[in-house]
């Protein structure tokens, strides 16, 4: 059997790789298989550790019963969430126990922002400090995160020069005017003016981020102008837009962009952007896939391949094989319709959540699809949701709940199988997209999954 | 991953079951059904899911989509999609107890073709920005439009299928991507069939360019005959350009040197199989080009496998289909499947399984051929079939025999995964498996497309996207230290020729060379 290795982690996101390159540090010999290409290409390129800590209590409800939909809250007693915080770290005592960050503990996160920061190197900033930055995002609201893009540094809603923010109309899910007035509306401590320019409009109407951004790397002739020098003089009038608070007029000392400046030579359109328009450039992440994830998956595999990691995407693994004594031998993966099985000590699991299809549901129930895993959740489905929509809906939380150690563990608390350790988003307990943790979930549980790991297969 | 897969069973279940009277009619109906033994390919399967061989779209039963399950059973409704329909896509919602039913039970269970796809996509656009068209062409909608939306505006009788679909490479990274497994290439091969069928005029320039550029093989068998005159006649001065003028076919590209000895030519005069073990064979699918164009790399394959032992069959065979599928010739790709699938499950039937050499060829036996079609045997295929280097891999202790090699004299190579090879999750096995071969070093020039994707970039009209699409893929491998390239697919390799002028090799050549078979 020639598919074999001490560690193979499934999966293909953040908390994949950071598993990977945790165990291979440790000395194992570690194999990758991931069945899509990487959802990190789905994020914004943001690595959030925790902004908020959000209230676990459900709004008042107007009459009495168990917090499932189909009874009204009390709208007038919206619980709020504590945050934005400015240190992720003293948050974390505050999570409920079963939180991930409550069980592998506050020295993981920090050992995995300081790995991301080294595998990112000079791509990403923010790694000084503890404390989280403050990042305008898509949609005109400002965001608790730890590390943000080189490119988006400019940006940064503590900085209190004025700003330009730059939309096109052709770029229909991003309206630059109204992003400015959120942006002022949340209480941003700069003058701040939205404008849309004619430049996408030279292409097709929905245009792929891909396609601008190329056109941008290569400085393609749109109309007979480069694309660099076309886009910034479609900006140049707009350099005084900004009114400050007494009625004067400010010229603006930074520009931001919806985050398509370049691929490959993004620093350079940035750059020559900059010296056009005789301000800072900085992009603001769009919705997914996003060109700051690609760029973040592109520069992660290279980190990979690297460190010596065997990867490989396309093909999902889709069943086990066990010993007699309760471990995982191999896994089964399908390539292409026949099942090769992969050998290991140690195995693991960072197959995503819900989104990423590490949790699979029916109407019958949560399955974790792969090692058919215990994922806690309410046995009446109408439980697993509440009716306020941004409250703290328990299926947020579904996932396999592990040991300190990452192993998943089964209804009786026993670990299920002693070589098998799980990260990320198939991890439960945590309500990432209110607490901006989904990140440092991933480093956290990654960084620990993959060292456990690594320590059992060469023990 | 949704694929057609279980029309065979569905469709005979259907009919001897619950099928209402007259549910089926034409084709469908007429057609002699399957039976279990040696498959005669060609004559006993079922109809084509996509194209039927008469050419006309059949229509369709009453039951063809879930939307339609609440209609009276009587009503026909002609196919809008080439005759996708399922055999089982209706139920009979009268039986639903008004008191005891769960919503979902409305709708049909069963086979539900494209839709379940199509219901699948939830329009994160992945598969368009890992288009690579996308990326250069301002025109062109991108996967998503092509493969999802489009298969729901179709469902409209009266509406076309837009003619972008044939600025669609195939080169299947959208599928990869996808996130939701909508089977989204397959969306594109079903589409574009659909188009060439009942859109595209027989009698344009761009239909008989596009027939002949996916016929290769046909032009290629004739040309090898005489290979030199063949290989003078392109170089005559004017010759391309005529090509071009008459055809379409760039004049920016040289014509690929035909060999003076076939890779079967060659199998013949050696008096075929050297090793003959019964536990132990495999069944070569050589492709076109490396039957025609390099039979170096069929010959490497051979002395490879047969320095582990095995015995090597090479059965008969026609084109695996990729350039038809990718021109929407499915009629001509079912032709060529069939011969491949009744000589292959042979091979197979003897204790063989197949191995490709081009990652185009195996990607097709695997996954489009049970895609697009349903022949007997063609499921048993799909699953028997391997890339070659994949197959030593899995089956070989490679790395051990690897190790502690020494390639003679010290190369470094640009290497380039084709997009088929990634989407079989391939793309990093060449990488590897020389990482520990005593002076070779082995660069992966990254993620990006070649841009050729087999006859696209021959297309005049294509030929500057693809060298726009490829220009990553040129600067990286400019930028890697070797000056020698490597890439399992021919067109990929013809690329990298192309646009960076350096000599390409195949990694069963280099496997060749360094385990000294």
């Amino acid at each position: 059997m020639a598919i074999d290795s001490d560690v193979l982690v499934v999966g293909g996101g953040l908390a994949a790789i950071t598993a990977a390159i945790s165990a291979s540090r440790e000395g194992a010999d570690v194999r990758l298989v991931s069945h899509k290409a990487s959802t990190l290409r789905q994020a914004s390129g943001l690595i959030d550790a925790l902004g908020y800590v959000p209230a676990t209590e459900p709004a008042t409800p107007l009459r009495e019963g168990p917090p499932t939909a189909g009874r009204e809250l009390d709208r007038d007693e919206w619980p709020d969430p504590e945050g934005p915080l400015a240190d992720p770290f003293e948050g974390i005592e505050r999570l409920p126990e079963s939180h991930p960050y409550r069980i592998v503990g506050a020295d993981a996160l920090r050992e995995g922002l300081a790995l991301f920061d080294e595998l990112a190197g000079d791509a990403y900033r923010g790694g000084h400090t503890d404390r989280n930055a403050l990042l305008p995002t898509f949609g005109g609201s400002v965001k608790p995160t730890a590390r943000y893009p080189a490119a988006a540094e400019a940006g940064l809603a503590s900085d209190d020069r004025p700003a330009l923010i730059v939309g096109f109309r052709s770029l229909t899910e991003y309206d630059a005017r109204a992003f400015a007035g959120r942006l002022e509306a949340a209480g941003v401590p700069f003058d701040v003016a939205g404008a849309e320019v004619e430049f996408a409009e030279a292409f097709r109407a929905d245009t792929k981020v891909t396609r601008l951004a190329k056109a941008l790397d290569h400085d393609e002739e749109i109309d007979g102008t480069p694309a660099r020098e076309a886009l910034a003089k479609a900006v140049a009038p707009h350099l005084h837009d900004v009114v400050d608070e007494a009625g004067g007029v400010d010229r603006v000392e930074r520009v931001g962009f919806p985050a398509f400046l370049g691929d490959d030579r993004g620093d350079a359109v940035r750059a020559e952007l900059a010296d056009r328009l005789g301000a800072d450039v900085f992009e603001i992440s769009m919705g997914p896939p996003s060109l700051p994830g690609l760029r973040l998956e592109d520069r992660l595999y290279d980190a990979l391949d690297a460190e010596g990691v065997r990867f490989e995407t396309g093909n999902p693994v889709v069943g086990v094989e066990r010993e007699a004594d309760g471990r995982v031998e191999a896994v089964a993966v399908d390539r292409k319709g026949r099942e090769t099985p992969y050998g290991a000590d140690a195995f693991v699991l960072a197959t995503g959540g819900l989104v990423g299809k590490g949790l699979d549901s029916d109407r019958e129930g949560v399955r974790e699809p792969v090692f058919d895993l215990r994922v806690e959740q309410p046995d009446d489905r109408y439980e697993w949701f509440v009716d306020d929509a941004f409250g703290d809906q328990p299926y947020a939380r579904f996932g396999v709940r592990p040991d300190e150690r990452g192993r998943p563990l089964d209804a009786d608390g026993e670990v299920q199988y002693a070589n098998v350790f799980a990260a990320g988003g198939v991890v439960g307990g945590a309500d990432v997209a209110r607490e901006k943790s989904a990140s440092g979930v991933s480093l956290a549980t990654g960084l620990v999954a993959g060292r456990q790991a690594a320590t059992e297969a060469t023990q | 991953m949704t694929r057609h897969t279980d029309d065979h069973d569905d469709s005979e279940g259907a009919n001897g079951a619950n099928e209402p009277d007259g549910a089926t009619d034409g084709d469908d109906g007429s057609e002699t059904r399957a039976s279990p033994g040696v498959p005669k390919a060609g004559r006993d399967e079922q109809p084509s899911i996509f194209v039927p061989d008469d050419g006309e779209v059949p229509e369709a039963g009453t039951d063809s989509d879930g939307a339609a399950a609440g209609d009276a059973p009587t009503a026909e409704r002609p196919a809008t999609d080439g005759g996708v329909e399922s055999a089982t896509g209706g139920s009979d919602s009268a039986e639903l107890d008004p008191d005891a039913y769960d919503p979902v039970d409305v709708f049909p269970g069963g086979d539900l073709d494209l839709r379940e796809g199509a219901d699948s996509c939830y329009k994160c656009t992945s598969c368009d920005t890992s288009c690579p068209v996308a990326e250069v062409d301002d025109e062109f909608p991108g996967p998503k439009f092509q493969g999802p939306e489009q298969w729901r505006l179709k469902r409209k009788d009266d509406h076309d299928i837009d003619e972008s679909i044939t600025s669609c490479s195939n080169c299947m990274r959208c599928d990869d991507a996808c996130p939701s497994s909508v089977p989204l290439s397959q969306m594109h091969n079903e589409a574009r069939g659909q188009f060439v069928e009942s859109q595209m005029e027989k009698l344009s320039r761009e239909y008989i360019r596009n027939r002949i550029l996916s016929n290769y093989r046909f032009f290629a068998s004739i040309a090898s005959k005489v290979p030199r005159l063949a290989n003078a006649a392109t170089k005559v001065p004017g010759a391309m350009w005529a090509g071009e003028k008459l055809l379409g076919v760039t004049s920016e590209r040289d014509f690929p040197e035909f060999a003076t000895e076939t890779f079967r030519e060659w199998w013949k005069a050696r008096g075929g199989a050297q090793v003959e073990d019964p536990d132990k064979r495999v069944a070569y699918f050589h492709g076109c080009y490396s039957n025609y164009n390099t039979p170096e790399v069929g010959k490497a394959m051979v002395r490879v496998y047969e320095h582990f032992g095995y015995e090597v069959m090479v059965p008969p065979q026609k084109c695996s289909g990729t350039p038809m599928f990718a021109n929407g010739m499915l009629k001509d790709a079912r032709r060529h499947a069939e011969t491949n699938v009744e000589s292959l499950i042979e091979a197979i039937g003897e204790g063989a399984d197949v191995i490709a050499s081009c990652t185009s060829c195996s990607m097709s036996l695997r996954q489009e051929y049970p895609e697009l079609f349903d022949i007997h045997g063609i499921e048993d295929v799909s699953e028997h079939t391997y890339e070659a280097l994949e197959y030593l891999r899995i089956n070989e202790d490679l790395e051990g025999e690897l190790a502690g090699t020494k390639l003679a004299d010290e190369q470094s190579f640009a290497y380039h995964a084709p997009c088929h090879a990634r989407n079989q999750g391939l793309s990093r096995q060449a990488v590897e498996t020389f990482r520990d071969v005593d002076g070779v070093t082995m660069e992966d020039v990254g993620d990006s497309c070649s841009g050729i994707s087999g006859t696209y970039g021959w297309k005049e009209e294509k030929y500057e996207k693809s060298m726009k699409i490829g220009e990553e893929m040129f600067e990286h491998m400019e930028d890697a230290e070797g000056d020698v390239g490597m890439t399992e697919c021919p067109t990929c390799a013809m690329q990298m020729e192309h646009g960076t002028g350096y000599e390409i090799e195949h990694p069963l050549q280099l496997l060749e060379e360094t385990v000294g078979a």
